[in-house]
Formats: C-alpha cells, sequence, structure tokens
C-alpha cells in the first residue's frame, strides 16, 4: 500500500520535472537497492546498540542498557505522547535526553545528531513487530 | 502476623520521627511461629551495584540507594536478629567497589551473611569478596530454620577459564544483563554435592529457607533470570514440608510455587528492571502467578526498589513489600491454594493499570 502510493507520488513529481530535467527512472528500485537500505539501517541501528551499552555515552559510566535490557520499556511505539512530569506530549528523543542527562549525568543530543538517530533506529528495531500505539501509558 | 502488624507500626513510627521519608528499599523479613516466643526477624538488602568511576568518586544515585537500606535497617524495632544481603554489592567486582559497598554496610549493627552476585564474582571469582565476607556458599541454623545459602551464578568452566583474554573482559561480559556473550548462571556439582551432604543431616519438618542470587527456577534464559540446574536444586529440596528460596538479580517482584518450593525475589536498592515479558523478542516464562509490581517512573529514583517484611508463620514464607512512591503489596501463602497470593491485587479484576507491563 505504503509503495503504491509512494510510486504514484514519485511518478506525478517525475513528470511536473520531464520538461526541466533529463529523465530519470525515480519510481524504480531493484532487490539490490532495498538490501542496501536495509544495510544503512541496520548499521545505523547496531551503532545504536553499541551507544546503548557503552558507558562513556554519559559521564558516570551508567550506560542505558544497565536499566533497559534490549530496550525494554522504552516504548518508542507510544511516541510522541504526554509526559506528566514535563506537562507537555513529547517525540522519543526528548526523553532519550532526559535519561542522558538525569541516570548518564551527561550532556543531552541535537534531535539530528547522528548518534541519537542511531539511539532511536536501535530501540525501535528491539520493538519491532509491535503496532504502534501513539500516546499509550 | 500480629508481631508483623507491631512492627511495621513502630518501625513507621520510628522513621517519621527522623524525617527519613515513607519508605526504604531494604527487606524486612519475620518467622513467626505457633509458639509467639519463638518468632524473629530479619531484614534482607540486594543488588546495590556499587559502580566507581574513578578516584573516590562512585555513581550517587547507586550509593544513595544502600545507604538509605541501611540506615533504615538500624532503626527497625523489634531489631532484626541478622541482616541477609543478597549479592550483587558491586557493579564490576572491583576492590574500590566491593570496599566502599563493606564500607557502607559496615554502619549495619547486627551480623550480615552475604549472597555472590555474578557482578561481584567475575573479576576475581570471588577472591577478593571471600576475604571481606567469608565463603561462598554455607549454612546456617537459627531459631529452629535451616538457612542455605548457595552461589547460584556460576557457569561453564569453559566460559570462565578459557574463553577471555583477561579477567577485566570476562567481567565486563556476564556484567551486561542483555550481552548474548553472557553465559546462563548455575549452581554446579561441587555445590550440588554439598547441598546433598548439608541436606541429609535435617529433618523433613524443619523449615528450609535457600538464599541464592539468581532464581532457582527458569524464567527468561536471555537475561539470566535463569539457573540451569534449577531442576536439580528443586529436586534435592523435594522432600522437605516447607521450603522457601528467596533471590535477587531481577530487581522486581517475582513470585511462584512449584510442587513444595515457594519462590520469591527481593527488590534491588539500585534500579528496576522491566519484566522480560516486555521485551517483544523474547521467549519467557513469568510466573502466571506473579502479579507485576508497578511500572517504574523514571522521574523519582528510587521508584520500584523496595524493602519487604516476611513472615514465615507455619513454615510458610509470607512477604510483605514496602515500595517507595507506590501502594505497598504483600504476598502471603494461601493455605487454601497452597501458593503465595497478592492479598489485593491477585484477581485480575483487581489490578491497577500500571501493574501491565507491555
Amino acid at each position: 500500500m505504503f509503495f503504491i502510493k509512494l510510486k504514484k507520488t514519485v511518478f506525478l513529481l517525475s513528470i511536473t520535472s520531464l520538461f526541466s530535467i533529463p529523465f530519470s527512472q525515480a519510481d524504480e528500485f531493484t532487490n539490490s537497492d532495498l538490501k542496501r537500505w536495509q544495510q544503512q539501517f541496520m548499521d545505523s541501528a547496531k551503532q545504536g546498540r553499541e551507544l546503548w551499552a557503552s558507558p562513556t555515552l554519559g559521564t558516570n559510566g551508567v550506560a542505558c542498557a544497565q536499566c533497559h535490557p534490549n530496550a525494554a520499556n522504552t516504548h518508542p511505539e507510544t511516541y510522541p505522547k504526554f509526559q506528566k512530569q514535563i506537562g507537555k506530549v513529547i517525540p522519543i528523543w526528548e526523553m532519550i535526553n532526559w535519561c542522558l542527562k538525569n541516570p548518564l549525568e551527561g550532556q543531552p543530543l541535537a534531535a539530528d545528531d547522528p548518534k541519537m538517530i542511531a539511539i532511536q533506529a536501535y530501540i525501535t528495531h528491539e520493538r519491532r513487530g509491535v503496532k504502534l500505539e501513539p500516546g499509550k501509558h | 502476623m500480629s508481631t508483623t502488624n507491631r512492627s511495621r507500626r513502630n518501625f513507621i513510627k520510628n522513621t517519621s520521627a527522623l524525617a527519613l521519608g515513607s519508605t526504604l528499599p531494604i527487606s524486612m523479613i519475620e518467622l513467626a511461629f505457633a509458639n509467639s516466643n519463638e518468632n524473629f526477624t530479619f531484614a534482607y538488602i540486594s543488588d546495590s551495584h556499587i559502580q566507581h568511576i574513578k578516584g573516590t568518586r562512585f555513581v550517587r544515585n547507586w550509593d544513595q540507594g544502600l545507604k538509605r537500606a541501611v540506615a533504615e535497617t538500624n532503626l527497625l524495632t523489634p531489631k532484626p536478629d541478622f541482616v541477609m544481603f543478597g549479592g550483587d554489592l558491586a557493579q564490576l567486582g572491583s576492590k574500590p567497589e566491593l570496599d566502599h559497598g563493606a564500607e557502607i554496610l559496615s554502619a549495619i549493627s547486627n551480623d550480615i551473611h552475604y549472597v555472590m552476585g555474578e557482578h561481584d564474582y567475575y573479576l576475581d571469582l570471588g577472591a577478593y569478596w571471600e576475604k571481606l565476607f567469608g565463603p561462598q556458599y554455607y549454612s546456617f541454623d537459627h531459631k529452629g530454620v535451616h538457612f542455605i545459602v548457595l552461589n547460584s551464578i556460576r557457569t561453564y568452566d569453559e566460559w570462565t577459564y578459557n574463553r577471555w583474554p583477561s579477567n577485566e573482559q570476562r567481567m565486563l561480559e556476564m556484567a551486561g544483563l542483555d550481552n548474548p556473550n553472557g553465559s546462563p548462571f548455575m549452581v554446579g556439582n561441587e555445590q550440588r554435592k554439598w547441598l546433598n551432604n548439608d541436606l541429609a543431616k535435617i529433618a523433613k519438618t524443619t523449615p528450609i529457607v535457600v538464599f541464592s542470587h539468581s532464581p532457582l527456577q527458569k524464567i527468561y534464559k536471555g537475561w539470566n533470570f535463569w539457573t540451569e540446574d534449577a531442576e536439580q536444586i528443586q529436586a534435592l529440596l523435594k522432600p522437605y514440608n516447607k521450603v522457601s528460596v528467596i533471590y535477587g538479580h531481577v530487581h522486581q517482584i517475582q513470585y511462584n510455587q512449584i510442587g513444595n518450593i515457594s519462590f520469591h525475589s527481593v527488590m534491588a536498592t539500585a534500579w528496576p528492571w522491566p519484566y522480560p515479558s516486555t521485551y517483544a523478542q523474547a521467549e519467557q516464562y513469568l510466573p502466571q502467578l506473579t502479579v507485576p509490581m508497578n511500572r517504574a517512573d523514571p522521574f523519582f529514583e528510587r521508584d520500584a526498589t523496595g524493602w519487604q517484611f516476611i513472615n514465615m508463620a507455619n513454615g510458610n514464607v509470607d512477604l510483605n513489600f514496602t515500595l517507595n512512591s507506590n501502594k505497598n503489596r504483600s504476598v502471603k501463602f494461601n493455605n487454601v491454594n497452597k501458593r503465595p497470593e497478592d492479598s489485593q491485587f491477585q484477581e485480575q479484576g483487581s489490578q491497577i493499570p500500571p501493574q501491565t507491563h507491555y
């Protein structure tokens, strides 16, 4: 479903740009593309796992995995959600930063920091197969 | 049971007088007999994970958990006969960590009996721990109860002796709960033989309490909520009328009944762990009987840590959890159903939303 829609969108985009740029096969991708993209994701998830277990992500030697083995009890499938102690709806990276600052006594990461992306890739990968339940507590 | 209530009241009175807050993460264990003159109590502290940063610095959060437990143990009324420490005093088994933990515990005005945890063991296989605290497995008798302490966190010799380039590496590999390079815990041949001999002297009617670090039942192998030779230990304990196993390691409320053996976990002073059922990729066997503790609120540092009173009425353990920032829990042996049950939350309809983990 998703891919069909995507193809349509890409197709329309390519028609509009037909007159300005040379023809390109933007709507076609191969099995080796799929493999490569999956590999890109898994590389990020792997880096995320290393950060998760790393005693140097914060300043006191505490690692994320100490309290969250296999990223359990992180619930990426429920974000964005209302976090009562923060008093508003937040995305998961803000909660990750809360942990970096408090139990890990470290510095927060920017939302687009590759390390922050990698951490999210890892915890979401560990949660694969669980249905999305935004807002759930 | 009346003794439990009295001691709890006194306990709460004492602590509030000293403005120490409502609850602290230790375990109060009470053994009640038909003749109340024989009643006695002991306290249980476990899983403190004292973690060295460098020099004189240690992770503040974990230090605070143990310090509070020690402070409260000294305020218990009636004074407990002895104190148990359930293992994982250190995070990476180093001398600074064990020394610092021992120093905090030295403020306790009771004898302490120690259980070995994997975080204490895998740096030097317990050598320094033994110097501080004594043998790795032993038994003792107290007022009609036979107590047995096992080192349940050993593993295969190949893993222990031949796999790692250094002792530090070996410690790090076992310290990661979810590390796939780890290895299943076990009591092993040597201790099972010892246990067999130790039990041979004990009358079948004597209540037996076994302390181990890991559960002597199989719950989830991936996090070592597991003891590889659990069934063999259970078989050795089978001939005795009243057997209770009390274990640490899991940092959460668990209880179970297998044949004649009641199983209870105790809380950690350091941090709580998720239930293995919340790991979407895990095949796990959390006892059906267990009503989980409330989900931890990360914004409260000591939440989901706690302490317990245990009342050993008629030779069975009745366990009262006192939990930080949460309603207390009480898991008592039900003589009709012959198993431990939560006195408030056992029925599905009476459970509350935070007890649903997902």
